[in-house]
């Protein structure tokens, strides 16, 4: 288990209170000029050297990201942009910095924007997250009280605006480039890349967009230095993470941990165990609900990191673990998360609009076993019609979870869809497969 | 994607409060000039936190005027966005959580119960007329399923006969505590924390 001592978020279960005075003793704001003197190639250096990847899904690394923006400001503005759109089932770790560590993230954005020269940071915010987003409000007036922000901030000749965007309930805004059409006052649907934001981004000007954890743990690797942050982890896969484990588990909780912590132990040690016992557990979706679901035979070994879940055909995502124990059943499961991304579509790419319902038509009545054979090769072959024909990754985020159930419990779907139309009694078979169901008003 | 339709009786004329436009200059003023535009989502918010709880497509129209955006532009914002309510909704707005994660610790039971204390369908006002409820996609709180947000906060850890008890006390005009209705604090391992045992408060 990792030390007391390496854990970042030192308030996580907000023991000492998230306003500035216990910030700073937990470490924050206190020798920020100092960091800012030393320069932005070393700031970026330093981010490079602890092989720090995005938090927010993608896994990008951070040090190379910030060395996309241009290095001088020309005719147009650089902008910073916080993605706290954290929508992904099983995923709620930004909240708990947004309301219990506040000072970290704005620190970090301070530090971030000064290296890739941005005067400006909008914070997106989800709206669910109002209240929260509030309580960050706060700390920023806070900050901007005692100068740590604003003009010449925290006296370091800096100049930065810090201001807080709220979202409406659209999980796609949590895409890069739909947030920057949502931050421009339009419908949040994704753009083309390239052109790539850190070149043309918000209002056309260069913008770095990064995750709240991202940004968060910046001015802690800056102080401890990048080597400190690169033993921990493996090669590649490096520092901590905060897992939040979610479903059936005995005692549910986001926990900061090392990077590549064995699963097992996440699930055993942390949350309590699985309701039944490890015996019971039928599945987990390591990293939030676009990843496909790992089976219990791998969970026995699997590590949490970015390229040992790959190699098991998934990924770490946002680190949103949801276990899924045997009284659930899981085709109902994967097709309740079919029908989240029916409903977040934006309705931009045809195969992902149209995709979406189908995919969750099809799950839905191969829950209750009204399917016939040909169905379940026809659902493998509409998300493979999906991912990759979108502009953005939500045609992968949405066939990904449908894939990885067709890959481990095929004989499950099959054994409950029977159906064949070929002979026997059952002729009323709808001419158009899912006809039946758009009768009904909610389809 | 999902459906969304205007209410069919719409009110006339929509103008901001002096509250409200206070609070919609202010909002003006953190974009760049030349793009106030932005400012459209936190307007329609403002526009429909005055107009209790829904959006009429005269305050988008206001909107449109106020930003020099044409209408159209308002529109498809408010109607892509789920938060924006395009039609009337109770005083006391119930949004149950039901996705996956809620889902399998128990989140239809919640359903059950707003369908027995409140009304028997989804965006439907309550016999008093003060409360609807909706089911809705996430709301970013896994590990404290299953819950619900009313209004701006977030009820977590819930069961079914919890929910009843909220339920009860929001149709009587109360406000219930928001947060854990396990007694739990924050996001913290129920009676199993291993981690950062010397800050933990006594």
């Amino acid at each position: 288990m990792l030390k007391d001592v390496d854990r970042i978020f030192q308030n996580l279960y907000n023991d000492k209170g998230s306003d500035l005075e216990s910030s700073k003793k937990r470490g924050d704001w206190v020798n920020t000029n100092e960091l800012i003197e030393k320069g932005k190639n070393w700031i970026i250096d330093e981010i490079k050297a602890s092989e720090l990847r995005g938090r927010g899904g993608a896994g990008f690394p951070t040090g190379l990201k910030w060395s996309f923006a241009p290095k001088e400001i020309g005719s147009r503005p650089h902008y910073l942009v916080i993605n706290a759109d954290e929508s992904e089932p099983g995923t709620c770790k930004d909240r708990d910095i947004l309301r219990f560590e506040p000072h970290k993230l704005i620190e970090g954005c301070l530090l971030a924007s000064y290296a890739v020269n941005a005067h400006i940071c909008y914070i997106y915010i989800r709206g669910e997250y109002y209240v929260d987003g509030q309580k960050l409000q706060a700390a920023i007036d806070e900050a901007y009280k005692y100068n740590l922000i604003g003009k010449n901030a925290s006296g370091t000749k800096w100049d930065l605006d810090i201001y807080i965007h709220y979202g409406a309930g659209a999980y796609i805004c949590g895409e890069e480039t739909a947030l920057l059409e949502s931050i421009e006052g339009n419908k949040g649907q994704p753009r083309l890349k390239p052109p790539f934001p850190a070149l043309i981004g918000l209002y056309g000007c260069p913008t770095i967009i990064n995750n709240v954890e991202t940004i968060a743990v910046v001015p802690t690797i800056l102080r401890r230095g990048g080597k400190w942050f690169a033993t921990l982890g493996k090669a590649k896969n490096t520092g901590t993470k905060i897992f939040c484990i979610s479903g059936n588990v005995n005692n549910p909780c986001n926990v900061e941990e090392e990077m590549s912590i064995p699963l097992k132990e996440l699930i055993e040690v942390h949350a309590g165990g699985v309701v039944g016992g490890w015996e019971n557990l039928q599945a987990v979706i390591p990293g939030g609900s676009s990843m496909p679901l790992i089976p219990k035979k791998t969970c026995e070994t699997l590590k949490m990191d970015f390229d040992a879940l790959m190699a098991e055909k998934s990924g770490l995502g946002t680190a949103g673990i949801v276990v899924i124990n045997k009284d659930q059943d899981i085709i109902k499961c994967m097709a309740r998360i079919a029908r989240f991304y029916k409903h977040e579509s934006c309705g931009q790419c045809t195969p992902c609009r149209e995709g979406s319902g189908w995919m969750w038509r099809m799950l839905e009545r191969m829950a209750i076993g009204e399917a016939s054979r040909e169905e379940v090769d026809m659902l493998g072959d509409v998300t493979k019609q999906i991912a990759g024909h979108t502009i953005c990754a939500f045609g992968e985020g949405s066939s990904w979870p449908v894939q990885g159930l067709l890959r481990h419990f095929k004989k499950e779907i099959e054994k409950r869809n029977k159906f064949n139309p070929t002979f026997g009694k059952d002729k009323n078979i709808p001419y158009l497969v899912d006809q039946h169901l758009l009768d009904k008003k909610d389809a | 994607m999902s459906l969304r339709r205007p209410s069919k009786e719409q009110p006339q004329n929509f103008e901001f409060s002096s509250s409200s436009l206070q609070a919609a200059k202010k909002i003006v003023a953190k974009y760049p000039d030349g793009k106030q535009q932005s400012a459209v989502m936190a307007l329609l918010y403002i526009a429909q936190k005055q107009n209790g709880n829904w959006i009429p497509l005269a305050a988008m129209k206001y909107i449109g005027k106020f930003l020099d955006m044409p209408y159209i532009k308002v529109y498809e914002v408010a109607t892509f966005y789920s938060m924006y309510n395009l039609s009337p909704v109770g005083k006391h707005f119930v949004q149950v959580c039901t996705t996956t994660p809620c889902m399998i610790r128990g989140a239809y039971k919640l359903v059950e119960a707003c369908k027995e204390k409140i009304s028997k369908n989804e965006n439907e006002l309550s016999k008093n007329k003060s409360c609807s409820w909706m089911e809705v996609e996430c709301l970013g709180a896994c590990v404290n399923a299953p819950m619900m947000q009313i209004n701006d906060e977030y009820y977590e850890d819930l069961d079914k006969e919890k929910t009843l008890k909220i339920l009860d006390k929001i149709l009587n005009g109360e406000t219930p505590k928001p947060g854990s209705y396990r007694g739990r604090i924050n996001n913290e391992p129920e009676n199993n924390r291993k981690t950062l045992m010397n800050l933990k408060n006594a």
